[in-house]
């Protein structure tokens, strides 16, 4: 036992000083998103899911021959913790910075990420946002730094609005919404396009409720209940999401959801609860039973090392553009890298073609509308044991989800 | 609109129960030791932790059981070899002691179970909805949130107020020393005030624990409302505690079901303030975007006007 213990320690150290020499050899990319608090949930998922696109990048001889290293850093969903994370990160080596979750944060960031490069020329700092989708960021505040691969709010907006506009029996809708720069571009949107595309639309219900500090949402479903709402839309994202589906299963409230994240961690277990068979809809960039043999083998890799199934194909799809973007930079020098993601266009991880607009640095690919409930034999995979899982009912392709920007990019004069 | 009432009703009285659960506890303790617990929503916290990690082995039920029986004796013990020496030093050690507390029991909770939500379920056996009210259903596991809080606020008030350790702990409340002479073991009173304080507001996290996140910002998601509560209610007053929670539960549910805004009062004076300015804006909130920062209005206004509480005698 004793001797083992020793060989085992002593095989660690040697383990260790190898992955230490590795280390140099890196592409560090920061991972800053909650890891406490709100938000935690997502925000650990997402940190699993990137190590684990890295591990599988990593283990087909990397990029440049060097390794691809996730870190991970807790900005506790926090504007201002963000950038002291970001500067830590800086400081710890990584020259790429990728967030996702809350808008609030990413406009800190993107903020944060042109000054710092201004300010320090040849130590500029790449900024991928994975999912803070308020269509501002690559609108009217626009960064050269900044590049995002989930489609922004209004597109994902124009194709669930798209998608209900023939459904007659929907008369009545509720909209609830976190109170910040997010859930307000949705509820504009929503308004916006319901007017346009069906007036006859009653909007019944208009809430923003603070941003991931709810615990019960009782009071809120009593109140849709009261409404008379057949319908709900909502942007809610993580335990706003889940805990909003938990209450209306435990109310029995029974309308069909449009949605832009019903797959958070503890959704599909909610959804399963309150019996809606195919009557939660979310518009996403895929969804695990697109019949892609590519995804589905990678599906199936993630779920059996981890009990979750993929919930950012946008991930994939920004590590290997970045991977991508390298190995034709021939360097990992961000401002070379940034020319080359500037128009890049490239195969998505669910089938289809994507490309990085140049105008505003907005990636477009195809969309999928999806419905939770029980599967066909040729679905394989269900979320959360409940054995319902997630069924594309709509497809926009990637010209159909273009849409006009006002961003006047600044580029760097080099 | 009747629906809405009676359901707002049920959720507000469940939740100023399940405040009362704790700001009892706090309430007590402030009123022996003039010390304000800010450790206490972090018992709570332990509660459901604990409550989580039993139920995994044991079941929920025992966990109902064992959880707050732990809790109440680490708050014990807290007080026995923590507090207590402390206290030769006076009142501001003591608020930094349990401040830092804490921070302490928040970064150990971490430690254990991780910064990410644990998946505390609700005990199949109350997972139905009990009645239904119109078409809307109430989960009995919420029905049971609420007896269990009031039973336990009964057999409180009863304790307290008709049996001879009652009489000691109120007596030992103002009169420490007088008690002491006539032959009681006051710190030993203390000890157990505080004991079963903690023990309270962990009974309240286990069944909060299901219901609500079991995470480790759940302390400090709670934590501020606890003192709204004991300073509304009255520092020391149990029955002020009591109302001041049902108070804050209704007042916090029902803001959120009312959609009235400047807007709408001022409606009937044809009066608006020009677009695109801040006074438009605040024009525009409802209530219900306000409803959680109410009760901290309802706290700088009972502190303005009557500094004692609602039913408190003595000075905050």
């Amino acid at each position: 036992m004793g001797r083992n213990l020793l060989w085992g320690l002593a095989a660690a150290a040697v383990m260790g000083s190898i992955l230490s020499a590795k280390a140099q050899e890196t592409i560090k990319v920061a991972y800053i998103d909650p890891l406490s608090g709100g938000g935690a949930s997502t925000g650990e998922t997402g940190l699993k899911t990137y190590q684990f696109i890295a591990d599988q990048l990593n283990a087909k001889g990397g990029v440049l021959g060097k390794r691809i290293e996730i870190v991970g850093y807790d900005n506790k969903l926090n504007p201002q913790e963000s950038l002291i994370q970001a500067q830590k990160a800086i400081d710890a080596g990584a020259r790429v910075i990728t967030q996702g979750n809350g808008s609030a944060v990413a406009a800190a960031l993107t903020d944060f990420v042109a000054k710092y490069n201004d300010r320090n020329p040849g130590k500029e700092v790449l900024y991928l946002n994975y999912a803070a989708v308020d269509p501002v960021l690559t609108n009217e505040k626009c960064n050269y730094w900044h590049f995002r691969f989930d489609a922004n709010a209004d597109i994902k907006m124009e194709a669930l609005t798209n998608y209900l506009k023939p459904s007659t029996s929907i008369k009545k809708v509720y909209l609830i919404n976190q109170d910040y720069s997010f859930g307000q571009a949705v509820r504009v949107a929503a308004r916006r396009m319901l007017a346009a595309k069906r007036p006859d639309i009653q909007i019944v219900g208009d809430e923003l409720h603070p941003l991931q500090k709810i615990t019960d949402f009782a009071p809120y479903v009593a109140k849709i209940k009261a409404s008379g709402a057949d319908t709900i839309i909502t942007g809610n994202w993580d335990k706003d999401i889940s805990l909003l589906l938990k209450a209306a299963a435990d109310a029995g409230l029974q309308v069909d959801w449009y949605t832009y994240y019903a797959d958070a961690p503890g959704g599909p277990t909610a959804i399963k609860q309150t019996g809606l068979n195919h009557r939660v809809f979310q518009v996403a960039e895929g969804a695990a039973n697109i019949p892609n043999a590519p995804s589905q083998e990678f599906e199936r890799a993630l779920r059996a090392k981890y009990d979750f199934g993929l919930l950012y194909p946008r991930a994939v799809n920004e590590l290997r553009l970045l991977a991508a973007a390298i190995a034709e930079a021939k360097s990992t020098d961000p401002l070379k890298i940034a020319a080359k993601l500037e128009g890049m266009k490239f195969t998505v991880f669910d089938g289809g073609e994507g490309f990085m607009r140049a105008d505003d640095h907005q990636f477009f690919q195809p969309m999928y509308i999806k419905s939770f409930g029980d599967l066909t034999t040729n679905e394989p995979f269900d979320e959360e044991k409940t054995g319902w899982g997630w069924r594309v009912v709509a497809k926009v392709d990637t010209p159909d989800t273009i849409l006009p920007t006002v961003c006047k990019m600044k580029r760097p004069s080099t | 609109m009747l629906e809405l009432v009676i359901i707002s009703t049920l959720n507000g009285v469940q939740y100023g129960m399940l405040l009362f659960l704790m700001a009892s506890g706090l309430t007590l303790i402030f009123s022996m030791m003039g010390v304000l617990n800010f450790a206490h929503a972090s018992f709570y916290m332990l509660g459901a932790f604990f409550g989580f990690q039993i139920s995994r082995w044991l079941g929920f039920w025992p966990a109902l059981v064992i959880a707050p029986v732990a809790v109440g004796g680490i708050g014990a013990l807290v007080e026995r070899y923590g507090l207590r020496n402390v206290h030769r030093h006076g009142h501001v050690p003591e608020l930094l002691f349990t401040f830092g507390l804490a921070y302490v029991i928040e970064e150990v909770v971490q430690m254990i179970w991780g910064k990410a939500p644990v998946d505390f379920r609700v005990p199949s056996l109350l997972d139905f909805p009990a009645f239904t009210v119109f078409a809307t259903n109430y989960p009995a596991y919420k029905l049971f949130m609420l007896l269990t809080s009031v039973a336990i606020f009964v057999v409180l008030f009863i304790i307290l107020r008709r049996t001879r350790i009652g009489l000691v702990v109120q007596a030992a409340l103002t009169h420490p020393h007088m008690v002491a002479h006539l032959g009681h073991n006051v710190p030993l009173v203390f000890m157990s005030v505080f004991g079963v304080g903690t023990a309270l507001a962990a009974v309240a996290g286990v069944i909060a624990g299901p219901a609500l996140v079991t995470q480790s910002n759940m302390a400090g998601l709670l934590g501020p409302i606890l003192f709204v509560v004991v300073v509304v209610g009255g520092l020391g007053s149990l029955a002020g505690a009591f109302a001041a929670s049902l108070l804050i539960g209704l007042v916090q549910t029902f803001a959120v079901s009312v959609n009235l805004s400047m807007a709408d009062i001022f409606a009937f004076a044809h009066f608006t303030p020009s677009p695109g300015t801040i006074a438009r804006d605040v024009w525009n909130v409802t209530l219900a975007q306000i409803a959680p920062i109410l009760p901290y209005v309802l706290l700088v206004l009972v502190l303005v006007l009557k500094p004692t509480g609602l039913w408190g005698t003595r000075e905050t």
